[in-house]
């Protein structure tokens, strides 16, 4: 840039040299509406809005042109084309500036986003997880525990009833084995306290 | 996330220029001067009688105004309100600080390349220039 600088302002002396000092006045009431602005555009970049510069020229009438018609009419288009190089350099200097200022704003908002969620959410978070980790855990083992219980219960229930089947076939295979004999030993007390009552077919 | 500085996508936007008299006739001759209907220029010549008060006034307007995009401003004025440009930190519009005949550019005291050392001491362009 300091060297786009330094050639425009040679050529502005050179200028002042043939044409004379009386150009700076010619220019200065000349001025009226600009004709080198400045569109100025939006560019996303990554997620951040960059500002971006670009230079037009709105081609109007410039009245400077009959500037230097006396003498040194060359060395002021010199002079003029020598600064309107100069401020393309500066415009897209300028926009490289707003991008650098913007990027690093949205830089430092990262940071601190990135700062807040490492020290404050990501703690409770793990907090959370554990405190839940912890209570699974818990109901595991009180699961755990009920259904060694019940297995206890079951297999003292299994073992009665066992008890109680092998009494019960012991007690059939006595009754088997008295009938083979002759004797229903429940039977027959029923038919000798049966004769306790009137029965009309025995006669005596 | 809400972005603060809204950069307005704008079509035509202007050069302000705050600098010394070559300077400002040169560029005025490439035709960045503006002059509206109230006689407001886009531009302030700085000579030696220009007290700190008009340059600061100045400053603060262009920086104010909607229509500008760029404000060009000589190294050497820029020292004298170092603090106004030091603590501007909008995006638009962009402060330029450009060298002048007398005074070569000094990377050094240029309020944005020394935010740059300050905030990036590893990666600076300025560094980079020594």
């Amino acid at each position: 840039m300091g060297d786009i600088m330094k050639t425009s302002s040679f050529a502005l002396t050179e200028a002042k040299y043939v044409a004379g000092d009386n150009i700076k006045h010619v220019v200065l009431e000349n001025v009226r509406e600009a004709s080198l602005k400045v569109r100025s555009r939006q560019e996303n970049v990554a997620g951040v809005k960059l500002p971006k510069f670009e230079y037009t020229n709105d081609g109007e009438v410039n009245k400077n042109d009959l500037t230097g018609l006396a003498r040194g009419g060359q060395q002021v288009q010199q002079c003029r084309a020598a600064y309107i190089k100069a401020i393309e350099v500066l415009v897209e200097l300028a926009s490289l500036q707003t991008s650098f200022l913007t990027l690093d704003e949205a830089i430092k908002t990262t940071n601190r986003r990135v700062n807040a969620l490492e020290n404050v959410v990501k703690p409770r978070l793990e907090n959370t997880i554990s405190y839940i980790k912890g209570e699974l855990d818990e109901l595991e083992r009180e699961d755990f525990f009920r259904l060694k219980k019940i297995q206890g219960y079951k297999k003292r229930e299994i073992e009665k009833q066992m008890q109680s089947a092998k009494l019960f076939v012991e007690e059939q295979v006595a009754e088997k084995l008295a009938l083979q004999r002759g004797i229903s030993l429940n039977n027959a007390q029923n038919i000798l306290s049966a004769t306790a009552q009137k029965d009309e077919d025995i006669i005596f | 996330m809400a972005n603060r500085a809204q950069i307005p996508t704008k079509n035509s936007a202007l050069i302000a220029m705050i600098a010394d008299e070559d300077t400002v006739v040169g560029f005025l001759l490439a035709g960045v001067g503006n002059v509206d209907l109230r006689r407001k220029t886009n531009y302030l010549i700085v000579d030696s009688k220009t007290t700190v008060k008009q340059i600061e006034d100045a400053f603060k307007e262009f920086t104010t105004r909607e229509d500008i995009a760029i404000v060009l401003i000589s190294q050497y004025v820029a020292n004298m309100i170092r603090f106004l440009v030091d603590s501007y930190n909008k995006p638009v519009p962009a402060i330029l600080e450009i060298p002048s005949k007398d005074h070569p550019y000094d990377p050094a005291h240029d309020s944005v390349l020394s935010r740059v050392k300050y905030l990036f001491s590893t990666e600076s362009v300025a560094s980079g220039r020594r």
